[in-house]
């Protein structure tokens, strides 16, 4: 997917992770920071850049700040972000396909 | 990713709390707390720019977490909306065991939403019927025609009534001792049995009010309902006390329960037991009874 | 040198008799020289101590550079009496190579970090170490390592010379013109005044800071006159509101509540809860909420609790006015109900730190406790505590006295959630140890109970009961299978902080942390 213009989706509730993407040109430019960085910074990362990556997202600048968000919900995080960026996050959701 | 079991559509379900599909906080371990089913909720509780966001938590919380025996249905927004075909979408996918219908009306409503759920179903590859259906009464005519939608479907386990809405078309308010709704309630209760299917109450939104809720819940079990929906985990155990069998019904179940299968299998079909006549159609009954008395942590047998 | 509970303590630690943990009661029988202070003798009668301002008393006192300052954390977050103290010390008589001994330190004491930074402020020794506080000296920034200990490891050390007063610093509520000070009366009131009492016994020099002044004699004072040198009168020695909350509302968090009752379920299983058991309960969440259920139990078989110590908050005054405990004994107040019945509801007394928690004295009254229940931040498959770093390795919390009630009472109940946020609460390896595990007995989470292998009787008690509990490990596992299991965290050599044992062995040492970058 094409990050058509910037979006973002989350919190920052505790549990909770505030993502943003905006275009970008030159790959995907990753600005993180975690309430849990020391422990799980390195797991943070390779799950957005693996969601990132199921949705065909290759250029794009996401910035990601989270308050000890599981899996579960970065994925779904980062995935809302996209798909609003591209006006479509409403319906016809790839659940189970891109989404998993 | 966790593969569910195949839904019950007739199983314990006295206590269903709501859970913000939106928060993660809320939704990673509801289970913890015993309730019989949780409904994760895209409706009321979910603000409307963030429907869309609140359908990836639920998909990747209905994939990721394990949430045990504890069934999980979803309510997904009315029918009048934008949203209740991608909701529908999400919970098949995602392998919701049940799905509720918001302000449900007739059995149009029920038909209209059970063809989206097969079209899902085939869609993603689930069998086609497994996903379940209940459907909630918020109106007048919604309760009027309760009996067409209690039997609209194969997929509906059950019906609710839903106060808050219900009260305001009423132009009614909450009473203490239930005069308020009393007339929806029996109408929907004489439904939902004449359906064969379950029939639950609606929530109790005063925390602090304890003996209102007690004598609600105790008015609930004597017309006859199988549960109750709840807003806080706080309101779990007071219902399931209220519900739990007497020990003397355990004993009678349990008599009844053995006895049968003593009896049927030497080709025998009324017996009595404790000096009662008992024949098959008691046997649904004191089945109920035992798998109650089971989740009350007062059976531990193994009739049922 | 591995110790006792498995932590690599550095030999350059280990000198003027030092030793690293060997164990529960290692140090018993053992006698200990009690170190007298250096006191000024005021013989000649004097009408009044009142000095006007910080920077005077400190002269008087012969504040010079190297010296050791104590403080005591009544006042908690609402304290202004540390950081007034160190900027007169600092900017006005230009003092450096200061040593802060407190018994707590807080997010109130921000403004100390600069001083850290700037090696003003050279030594830290507390219980607690917070905010900006705990970061710069998780960042390598204090000049010696900070030395952690219990509020009975404390007067302990003190008493043993090993922590030496130069002048002690006592923020009163109120105070007459001699010194004789209170926790109540004032405008700032605190209640108990239990942690400054050992400090000054055994200071070379006492100041009374206070801001409210009362007529001669202030009676019964928390602080005698005999002791004090100097009285100061500020304008504010701290914000009420910081100090005491309007009243400690037990949790209505239906996961809290879930814990506390079977906290109180486990209670109930014991032989110990009989007519007149003693208790001790934290103010965290579901630590007091255990209170509410224990109540109903009490009821339930007729009995009453025989005392309660600790810090005391309003739920415990109320058991203590319904008759349902004999005795309250209080080393520092929580909330306004306790401030306001600390020698005012009869039965409800004031203690010293070393009365409540002193492992070396003859007598602490934690050595007599049936039942504590505990918080933490995180607990090890070794039931090994941690309430001093958080799990991303930085000093933000305080071992207070959670090893010294860990190990005295009968039956230590750990209560905390499975997981906080992303972080596992039980885990295999805390990042410090600061209660040894063989003194930790039960542990109560959201997700099951776990029983310490070494108290048999109580898995006997609890099967008896019909209390279902797992293994400490099967926690841990089903902890990493929510949040995924943590990275290592990467560490220097440097060591930043000391954690003592309550006896005075080297528990644990925290060394500084290497941020992640990625």
């Amino acid at each position: 997917m094409e990050i058509l213009k910037s979006a973002a989706a989350g919190t920052l509730e505790s549990s909770d992770a505030m993502v943003t993407v905006e275009p970008g040109e030159d790959g995907i430019q990753l600005e993180l920071s975690s309430s849990v960085m020391n422990q799980y910074g390195r797991q943070i990362k390779a799950t957005i850049l693996e969601t990132l990556e199921r949705l065909d997202v290759t250029n794009a600048h996401v910035t990601v700040v989270d308050k000890g968000a599981l899996d579960c919900t970065l994925k779904a995080r980062v995935e809302c972000a996209v798909f609003r960026s591209c006006d479509a996050s409403s319906a016809n959701i790839p659940w189970g396909g891109a989404i998993r | 990713m966790i593969r569910r079991p195949k839904p019950e559509r007739f199983r314990l379900r006295r206590t269903m709390m709501f859970m913000n599909a939106q928060k993660p906080g809320l939704i990673k371990d509801a289970y913890i707390y015993g309730c019989d089913s949780i409904m994760l909720d895209l409706e009321d509780a979910v603000a409307e720019n963030q429907k869309d966001a609140a359908r990836f938590s639920l998909y990747h919380a209905l994939t990721t977490i394990d949430y045990g025996n504890t069934e999980v249905i979803v309510r997904i927004n009315g029918l009048d909306t934008p949203h209740w075909q991608e909701d529908i979408r999400v919970c098949v996918a995602g392998g919701a065991d049940g799905i509720r219908i918001a302000k449900c009306e007739s059995a149009q409503d029920v038909h209209t939403v059970e063809a989206a759920v097969e079209a899902a179903e085939k869609e993603f590859g689930v069998e086609v019927g497994r996903t379940l259906l209940m459907a909630a009464l918020e109106s007048p005519k919604g309760i009027l025609n309760a009996y067409e939608i209690c039997s609209a479907s194969d997929r509906m386990f059950g019906v609710a009534i839903s106060g808050g809405d219900f009260r305001k078309c009423m132009q009614t308010k909450f009473s203490p001792d239930g005069v308020d709704m009393l007339a929806a309630r029996g109408q929907m209760l004489l439904a939902a049995r004449a359906a064969g299917i379950q029939c639950f109450d609606t929530v109790f939104t005063d925390l602090d009010d304890n003996e209102g809720f007690k004598a609600e819940v105790l008015q609930n079990k004597a017309m006859g309902f199988d549960g109750k929906s709840l807003i806080n985990p706080k309101q779990i155990r007071l219902v399931h006390e209220v519900f739990a069998p007497t020990e003397k019904e355990v004993k009678q179940a349990e008599a009844v329960v053995r006895a049968y299968k003593e009896q049927s299998a030497a080709g025998v079909g009324v017996f009595t037991v404790n000096g009662k006549m008992i024949d098959i159609a008691f046997i649904p009954g004191a089945e109920r009874t035992l798998r109650l008395a089971k989740a009350c942590g007062m059976y531990e047998g193994d009739l049922v | 040198m591995i110790n006792a509970v498995g932590r690599e303590i550095p030999d350059a630690l280990l000198v003027n008799g030092k030793e690293v943990y060997q164990g529960k009661n290692y140090m018993d029988g053992k006698y200990l020289h009690k170190a007298a202070p250096t006191t000024r003798r005021y013989e000649k009668p004097q009408e009044s101590k009142i000095v006007a301002t910080l920077a005077d008393a400190l002269k008087q006192c012969g504040a010079k550079d190297g010296m050791t300052f104590s403080f005591h954390h009544h006042l908690r977050d609402g304290d202004y009496v540390v950081n007034m103290v160190m900027k007169a010390a600092i900017e006005e008589l230009g003092l450096k190579d200061l040593t802060i001994a407190a018994t707590s330190l807080g997010s109130a004491h921000d403004p100390i970090a600069d001083y850290i930074e700037e090696g003003k402020v050279i030594g830290i020794q507390t219980s607690g170490i917070r905010g900006r506080m705990g970061e710069v000296v998780s960042a390598g920034k204090l000049k010696t390592p900070a030395i952690i200990r219990s509020h009975g490891g404390r007067p302990r050390a003190i008493e043993a010379g090993e922590v030496h007063i130069d002048i002690a610093f006592v923020a009163a509520p109120t105070s007459d013109c001699v010194g004789n000070c209170r926790g109540i009366g004032g405008k700032s009131n605190c209640g108990s005044m239990g942690y400054a009492m050992t400090d000054a016994k055994y200071a070379d020099h006492v100041v009374v800071v206070t801001d409210c002044l009362v007529d001669f004699p202030n009676m019964p004072a928390s602080v005698e006159a005999i002791d004090v040198d100097a009285v100061v009168v500020v304008d504010s020695i701290g914000n009420p509101k910081k100090i005491a909350s309007a009243a400690a509302r037990i949790s209505q968090n239906p996961r809290d509540l879930m814990m506390a009752e079977n906290v109180a379920k486990v209670i109930a299983s014991t032989p110990y809860f009989k007519d007149g058991f003693s208790f001790q309960t934290g103010v965290g969440g579901p630590s007091l909420a255990a209170n509410l259920f224990l109540e109903k139990y009490m009821d339930e078989r007729n009995i009453k609790m025989g005392w309660a110590i600790g810090g005391i908050c309003g739920p415990m005054v109320e058991l203590l006015k319904k008759g349902k405990v004999g005795k309250v004994i209080d080393v520092q107040d929580f909330d306004l109900d306790a401030v306001n019945s600390i020698n005012q509801t009869p039965n409800h007394f004031e203690m010293s730190a070393s009365q409540y928690a002193n492992p070396a004295n003859k007598g602490a009254f934690v050595n007599k406790l049936d039942f504590v229940v505990l918080a933490a931040l995180e607990i090890d498959t070794g039931f090994n505590v941690n309430v001093l770093t958080g799990s991303d390795g930085v000093l933000r919390g305080a071992p207070g006295g959670h090893p010294d009630t860990a190990a005295g009472s009968k039956v230590c109940i750990i209560v905390t959630p499975l997981t906080r946020g992303r972080m596992a609460t039980v885990c295999e390896k805390v990042v410090t140890v600061t209660t040894p595990g063989d003194c930790v007995d039960v542990l109560v989470t959201d997700y099951g109970i776990a029983v310490n292998p070494l108290r048999p009787d109580l898995i006997e008690c609890l099967d008896n009961a019909g209390i279902p509990h797992v293994s400490i490990e099967s926690l841990k596992e089903k902890a990493y299978s929510l949040v995924g299991r943590p990275d290592d965290l990467q560490w220097e050599d440097k060591v930043v902080a000391v954690l003592e044992a309550r006896d005075g062995t080297i528990l644990d040492v925290v060394r500084k942390i290497k941020p992640l970058s990625l």
